[in-house]
């Protein structure tokens, strides 16, 4: 429940302060952190229009979108406090119920009839493919580390063994972050900014949602930043008494606002096209922790 | 014996009764003996999965040696999943055939085939002789080729049909080899003889007496590389017969390895390695070429392919688990394995009706032309959503569970510390995951391009909703998707008795390992629900607020422009074009391009045919070599009688001679001796 709250308390922030720092990179003062929170209130009292080529799953789709981010925060810990649902094996429930939101997006996208909604629904349908096998890579990795299998007890349980489990930490902070950018179709990814459709991903895929639905993707945006972030967090936590948990938290989830905003300020957007391959480079890093466990397990000896 | 008598009598009167019958009762006599024969077998497979076994030994005829009828927990599971894919099946394919209603004859012949089918499918499960097993096996085979080739007035559909009966009798041969090797060994027909034959020989024997059978049934349950039948056979076949088809009979072949694990008795591991291999070439080659392909139906055959390596991913691990001594990994293996089948079972059936409701309203399944159904489909645009939703592998539906269960057996196996177990089982995880997400491209694409947005082809009549009988059988297969999300837990206790057979371990369900590991399967069942309440709630708040403030509708965007963007639509090979490019060196796609040139340019065009690459190289390269040989002896055959007249008095002449130079010979060397 900590955690749930935490989080939720955390993207209220979290995209304030991204946008704060590609403003401050840029040289501008930049709207106050409480924007996007803000424009997520204003969307909820807007009326919506619905396109007449639409079906019932475009009404549904943000819905079940938003409903899968909030379960899969339910899933995570906080140290050794455990998420709302844990069970063994919970990691693999949490990437898949992440899945069906994808599902509805992109089905809702394509539900538009539209030219161009069609192209963010492939891409995102195609990256969020190859980031799913280094998640899964990763958590094995650390089932085999820690001998347990669901979120809490690994977390928990990570750094009992020597302190380059922390080199591992680190390596899996990057491996986390780049799918926290593939999922949120970030820089270098893709670029939230950009004015043409063709060169969307996610904001393409949202061309036609409009009032209460738009509000819930946006939400829903934040929610997942912040979700990762913790994720991240719990990497460093292992079994640390809760005063000091929840300023490790909130200090990783403010540093990692920043250098997804630092990133955004100083990195172009990669060819679209070379993206599938960047993104597999992902799961070529879980592997080199995977290795890294073996190696600290004495298995190569 | 009064249930095998009422079998068998209930079928030879539903045999005799159809032909004599007008075209409606025609159907509606098959649809009634498939109910009564799955009740008949549903009461023993109950039993069995309740811990009774049925074994019952007819004393049998000096050709065929006694004939055990053994239903054990194994094949009461089959039995059930057998039965409620073949009812749904006939009360969907009651509605869909009345379109062919001219038919008289083809129908005939069509319903026989499928009562035929179902009951040589539940013989199969049960019959532990090797010769009556064969013949029930060729029945089966028989009946599904006159399933398939339905409407043999089409060139393909008679391509696709022979296609599948030559490779299921390559099964059948392989199949015929190991019941002979051991018969000859053993002189038993009884499948206990594989036992006593495989422990009193060498590992290497057992070995090769194992890879021989698998290799017959991975024919029959379409393993790569012996899947190139399924893809033609799937999409030539009525709807209902592909459903079922997909659904239950090519899980027989499932069957058949799960059985031979049970009486052959080698190493374990080796096996498993094998297997898993297999598997994930499987998995990963099926839904790989699936999101290629342009037809609805062969999509789906392609997935089949797929889930065939997911339910092999389970068996493979379970086989590790029995030859390393881990009771969790067997356990979560095949249980994982078995639960798959019945899943797939359902939701592919369910597809399979899906497109034939699209089918029989829009007469085309090819994809690209197929646009907007979901307005003028409801029903079947929902059910289909649901089933794609569920061979994804998505909660809170029941593909989940399954894949839930294979993973997590992978993430325990993975705590072993066994080096080959430590890659196979990352590479597995890998590939699993990899699957999970080509699959939702997949579903996606397919989804996303029939139900939704405009249509891309105009049809003469506007494509309708299918008659709600046809609705009524998705409907109850929706259900039990459902209920195995939503209630794991009760399922997987249901399998604990065929697992017992796997880890030899009684009362499981009490074992504390189980114990621990069911808690978390029913937390899936109440997170599943939880997702379903809070999706709930989500869209009740939705309602209530964009109700209230609710606008006429608008049009999509495009940019500005408001004309008709029906052509501007992203098509499904658009949507699959970055994964085309990547996957092409490993894919065999045909592109024919037109480009635009010049001032004034010509209508441009493009064309892609998904081809597969396997079978380019299994079976049209030694094909085309072996042509190429025979047409070596082409001037035998000149067309003039005569010689044909000839060649049978040579031919004769030379089988008289033979045994007459034989015993020449023979009295020859005799008298030499003599000398």
């Amino acid at each position: 429940m900590t955690s749930f709250i935490l989080i939720l308390l955390a993207s209220i922030f979290f995209t304030g302060i991204v946008n704060r720092v590609k403003s401050i990179t840029s040289g501008r003062k930049g709207p106050g952190i409480l924007q996007p929170v803000k424009d997520v209130i204003r969307l909820f009292k807007k009326k919506p229009i619905y396109s007449k080529t639409t079906s019932f799953v475009f009404q549904v789709a943000p819905g079940i979108y938003f409903a899968s981010v909030i379960m899969a925060i339910m899933i995570i810990p906080l140290g050794e406090l455990k998420g709302i649902i844990s069970f063994d094996g919970d990691f693999v429930f949490f990437a898949y119920i992440l899945g069906i939101g994808k599902f509805f997006n992109i089905i809702g996208a394509l539900d538009t009839g539209s030219s161009f909604e069609g192209m963010g629904a492939s891409r995102e349908a195609l990256f969020s493919m190859f980031a799913e096998p280094a998640f899964f890579i990763l958590m094995g990795s650390f089932a085999l580390l820690t001998n347990h299998s669901s979120f809490q007890e690994i977390f928990t349980s990570m750094h009992f063994g020597s302190s380059i489990t922390y080199v591992l930490g680190v390596l899996a902070t990057i491996v986390l972050v780049m799918i926290a950018l593939v999922e949120n179709s970030r820089m270098p990814f893709d670029d939230p900014k950009t004015h043409l459709e063709l060169t969307m991903v996610h904001e393409v895929m949202v061309l036609d949602n409009s009032g209460f639905d738009l509000g819930l993707i946006s939400l829903a945006t934040n929610l997942k930043f912040a979700m990762y972030g913790a994720l991240i967090a719990n990497l460093y936590m292992g079994n640390f008494p809760l005063y000091l948990t929840i300023p490790i938290f909130l200090g990783i989830q403010f540093m990692f606002a920043i250098s997804v905003g630092i990133l955004e300020s100083f990195t172009a957007r990669f060819r679209m096209n070379r993206n599938p391959q960047y993104i597999l480079v992902l799961s070529s890093v879980s592997l080199l922790i995977f290795l890294g466990v073996l190696l600290v397990l004495g298995e190569f000896r | 014996m009064g249930i095998l008598s009422g079998f068998i009598v209930i079928l030879l009167l539903a045999v005799l009764l159809v032909p004599f019958m007008e075209v409606q009762r025609k159907g509606l006599i098959s649809v009634a003996a498939v109910i009564i024969l799955a009740m008949l077998s549903g009461i023993p497979a109950i039993r069995a999965l309740a811990g009774h076994d049925l074994e019952y030994i007819f004393p049998g005829s000096l050709a065929t040696g006694r004939i055990p009828i053994r239903i054990d927990a194994l094949s009461g599971w089959f039995i059930l999943v057998i039965n409620f894919t073949f009812i749904t099946g006939a009360i969907y394919g009651l509605q869909y055939m009345k379109a062919y209603r001219t038919q008289k004859a083809s129908l005939t012949l069509h319903c026989i085939s499928y009562v035929l089918a179902h009951a040589a499918l539940i013989s199969i499960c049960a019959i532990q002789n090797s010769v009556i097993f064969l013949v029930a096996w060729e029945i089966m085979a028989l009946s599904s080729f006159i399933l398939v080739t339905f409407e043999s007035k089409k060139n393909e559909t008679l391509n696709a049909g022979i296609n599948f009966l030559i490779q299921s009798h390559a099964c059948i041969m392989l199949l015929t080899v190991g019941f002979i090797w051991v018969a000859s060994k053993t002189n038993s027909y009884d499948f206990t003889a594989f036992t006593s034959f495989t422990r009193s020989n060498t590992q290497l024997t057992g070995l090769a007496l194992f890879l021989c059978f698998l290799t017959g049934f991975a024919i029959k349950a379409g393993f790569v590389p012996f899947h190139t039948w399924l893809p033609y056979a799937h999409p030539a076949a009525p709807s209902h017969v592909s459903g079922v088809m997909s659904g239950v009979i090519i899980k027989i072949g499932i069957y058949g390895i799960l059985r031979m694990l049970l009486l052959i008795k080698n190493d374990y591991v080796v096996i498993g390695y094998i297997i898993l291999f297999l598997s994930i070439i499987s998995g990963i080659y099926g839904v790989m070429l699936a999101i290629i392909q342009h037809n609805l139906k062969k999509l789906l055959a392609y997935h089949s392919i797929e889930n065939i390596g997911i339910i092999g991913i389970g068996i493979g691990l379970g086989c590790i688990g029995i030859g390393k001594g881990n009771n969790l990994l067997t356990y979560l293996g095949f249980a994982g394995a078995l639960l798959h089948t019945l899943n797939h079972s359902l939701f592919k059936s369910l597809l399979f009706y899906g497109a034939g409701n699209i089918y029989q309203s829009a007469h085309t399944v090819d994809i690209e032309k197929l646009g907007g159904l979901g307005k003028q489909m409801p029903h079947t645009s929902l059910l289909f959503l649901l089933a794609s939703l569920a061979i994804c592998g998505l909660p809170p539906f029941n593909g989940f569970v399954s894949e839930f269960l294979i993973y997590n057996g992978m993430f325990k196996g993975l705590q072993g510390f066994d080096k080959p177990m430590l890659s196979s089982f990352i590479f597995g995880i890998f590939a699993l995951a990899l699957i999970g997400g080509l699959a939702m491209l997949c579903f996606t694409k397919a989804f996303g391009t029939i139900f939704s947005g405009r249509p891309r082809h105009h049809f003469q009549q506007a494509p309708q909703e299918g008659h709600s009988w046809k609705l009524i059988p998705m409907y109850a297969v929706v259900l039990l998707i459902l209920l195995i999300g939503l209630f794991p837990a009760i399922f997987i206790a249901a399998i604990s008795k065929p697992l017992e057979l796997f880890t030899h371990i009684q009362d499981l369900n009490n074992h504390p390992q189980i114990v621990k590991l069911s808690g978390s399967i029913s937390m899936i069942g109440i997170s599943a629900a939880c997702f379903l309440l809070l999706t709930g709630l989500i869209l009740l708040i939705r309602n209530r607020i964009s109700n209230a403030a609710k606008q006429e509708p608008g049009i999509t965007w495009g940019c500005g422009y408001a004309g008709n963007t029906q052509k501007m639509q992203y098509t499904a090979s658009s949507f699959i074009r970055t994964y085309r490019k990547l996957a092409e060196p490993m894919l065999s796609i045909q592109k024919r391009k037109t480009e635009l040139t010049g001032i004034f340019p010509q209508k441009g065009a493009q064309e892609t045919r998904p081809y597969d690459k396997l079978e380019e190289w299994i079976i049209d390269y030694p094909l085309h070599q072996l042509k190429l040989f025979f047409n070596r002896f082409t001037f035998l055959q000149n067309g003039d009688i005569q010689f044909y007249i000839l060649y049978g008095i040579a031919f004769i002449t030379l089988v008289l001679l033979v045994p007459l130079a034989f015993d020449f010979l023979k009295g020859f060397i005799n008298f030499l001796n003599t000398i």
